[in-house]
């Protein structure tokens, strides 16, 4: 089960650089997406799937699914929503702003 | 236990928050914004002198002990930082009382600088890796709001690319603590130092490491600072001199806690790195700042001249070194903060940044143009002034372990930093005077009272290096025997 999951986790992240890399904004913000699906997750295989019970501490629990990291993941994921809420929003200003959604064009330091 | 711990992150950020609701009353909110800075630094100054007399003291947020809740851990460096940041941040508000404009003092500008604040101090507070990443993005974000605050076509334009380099370097960030989890079992600074300490740092852990070292060049600017001189120069003058003193001084600060505390096993491979990441950002930044004629341009250039130069003290990792890293990291917040305020009055009054369009402004501006002088030699390090001490420290630390490559290559990008600055100065301030009275575009009256706050503590520093020099080697003592900081947080 997690090779599985961290091979969905490799091909999110692939796909999201490939889009990282391309010239659209709404593309690259869609690529951002996609890379941090891909943290997540890792994160979430990284400590083992299928552990055999609920995340839960009993005393003398027999078996339990480590918490912390289904903690730290909720975190991340309502931080990178709102980082893609405000880049959304960055790239439409940017697009009213300069006509163009095309990074190609909006390269260089000149100022004006 | 100790709640004051809390205080510098509470305070600017319930006033920031309570800003929010008062959206039409500018000037009720600048008082408000004004007093947080200031009581932030009032509390973080009780922190400090709780911390000399009675050494680190931890809060165990919500009551749970250390390797299961989140503690907030103030030893001296974090808590000297912390009362700097908030002394810059109150320089920073009282130019930007005079400098902001309409348009962005009705979006929020104030509560903005607050929770930056509040982040800021976090990431130098918090014990525990997971919470640093929340309180980066928690400065990050609202760093984000300020860099395109305005909407300015090159502001938007910046802003794209900071977001982008600073999302996947964040993404990399949690990939990072994913692993260290996943090796070590913990997530509190101390628990994984003591772990890692331990097991010994293995490949792994190194490999780690390097990721972790990735990550915070990227935010520090260190050799990855390709993103710097763009999204620094596009910002109105306030926000940028916030941005020059604080927001790379965290990184630099994570990178100094992460390889001094945790992964200290294996410094002929890391710090080695460290040290030749450290020199190429030093050349390559001093060559961007001679190569500009631009003063937004070189300002940005010197802030990633100093990080490199500030990291090799930290590569070096002697008692003298550190103690110069610490010494100077306090210095360059002040003092680019400083020079960033000045630089923006000066494009202000010459309503240009092109070096060769602005001309004889001392005749009109003559405080102004001494306060620039003694800005630009306190960055190069000329003797009385503050910038003197840190550097001699990391040069010392730096011949005595036999690194006279290095230490020439910082003595030589020191040179060409009193260059550039130098350049401004000449350039700007010297030979016939184009404006007459009449078509100066404005008065730079703004910048002075907080051009000389922070100017007084660069003198201040510099003559009074005895008295602060204690509380910059109690700050390194946990830096070298990381074992202090373990027993504080775990015992």
């Amino acid at each position: 089960m997690e090779i599985l999951m961290t091979i969905v986790a490799g091909t999110l992240f692939t796909s999201g650089v490939y889009l990282i890399l391309s010239k659209t904004l709404l593309r690259i913000i869609m690529g951002l997406s996609l890379f941090t699906h891909g943290v997540h997750i890792m994160l979430m295989s990284i400590n083992g799937l299928k552990r055999g019970a609920a995340p839960l501490l009993e005393e003398q629990a027999a078996s339990y699914t480590d918490p912390v990291p289904q903690a730290l993941i909720l975190t991340s994921i309502v931080i990178s929503f709102s980082l893609t809420a405000f880049s959304l929003v960055l790239a439409y200003r940017t697009y009213k702003e300069h006509g163009t959604d095309d990074v190609e064009r909006l390269r260089g330091q000149d100022h004006e | 236990m100790n709640n004051i711990v809390v205080l510098p992150l509470f305070i600017p950020l319930i006033l920031g928050v309570s800003l929010f609701f008062i959206r039409n009353h500018i000037r009720l909110q600048q008082w408000i914004a004004a007093l947080a800075a200031l009581a932030t630094l009032a509390a973080s100054l009780m922190l400090m002198g709780q911390i000399s007399s009675e050494g680190i003291q931890v809060l165990h947020m919500g009551g749970w002990e250390a390797p299961y809740g989140i503690p907030l851990v103030a030893d001296m460096l974090a808590a000297i930082l912390v009362a700097v940041a908030s002394i810059v941040t109150f320089a920073c508000l009282l130019f930007a009382f005079h400098f902001i404009g309409e348009e962005r003092k009705n979006y929020y500008v104030y509560p903005l600088m607050l929770i930056l604040l509040c982040g800021v101090n976090g990431s130098f507070l918090t014990g525990d890796i997971f919470n640093l990443f929340v309180f980066f993005e928690v400065m990050l974000l609202s760093s984000y709001v300020l860099l395109s605050l305005g909407g300015g076509r090159v502001q938007l334009r910046e802003t794209v690319k900071y977001i982008v380099i600073n999302i996947v370097a964040s993404s990399l960030f949690v990939i990072a603590i994913a692993y260290l989890y996943s090796i070590t079992g913990t997530l509190n600074l101390a628990h994984i130092a003591e772990r890692v300490a331990e097991n010994g740092q293995n490949g792994l852990t190194t490999t780690v490491s390097l990721l972790l070292l990735t990550v915070f060049g990227l935010k520090a600017g260190l050799f990855l600072f390709f993103w710097l001189p763009g999204s620094y120069s596009a910002p109105s003058a306030p926000i940028a001199a916030l941005f020059a003193a604080l927001l790379t001084k965290v990184g630099v600060y994570v990178i100094i806690r992460m390889f001094t505390l945790i992964f200290n096993h294996q410094p002929q491979i890391t710090h080695t790195i460290i040290l030749w990441l450290a020199a190429l950002t030093m050349i390559l930044g001093a060559i961007g700042a001679i190569a500009y004629w631009r003063i937004k341009q070189i300002l940005a250039y010197n802030v990633v001249v100093s990080v490199g130069f500030i990291l090799f003290g930290v590569g070096v990792a002697t008692d003298a070194s550190l103690a110069g890293s610490v010494f100077y990291l306090v210095h360059d917040m002040i003092a680019k903060a400083l020079i960033f305020i000045l630089g923006g009055a000066v494009v202000f009054v010459a309503g240009t940044d092109r070096l060769r369009e602005i001309s004889g402004l001392i005749r009109y501006r003559p405080i102004l143009g001494w306060l620039f002088f003694l800005s630009a030699l306190a960055l190069a390090g000329v003797p009385p002034l503050s910038g003197f001490i840190g550097k001699f420290l990391i040069l010392q630390g730096g011949v005595q372990a036999e690194h006279y490559i290095m230490a020439a290559i910082s003595l030589l990008t020191s040179l060409m930093v009193l260059y550039s600055v130098i350049k401004i100065f000449i350039n700007s301030f010297w030979g016939e005077s184009l404006l007459s009275e009449g078509e100066q575009k404005s008065s730079a009256r703004g910048t002075l009272l907080p051009g000389f706050l922070l100017a007084a503590l660069v003198v201040g520093l510099g003559l009074g290096a005895d008295i602060f020099m204690p509380y910059v080697d109690q700050a390194v003592e946990p830096l070298v025997n990381p074992r202090i900081y373990i027993d504080a947080v775990l015992s």
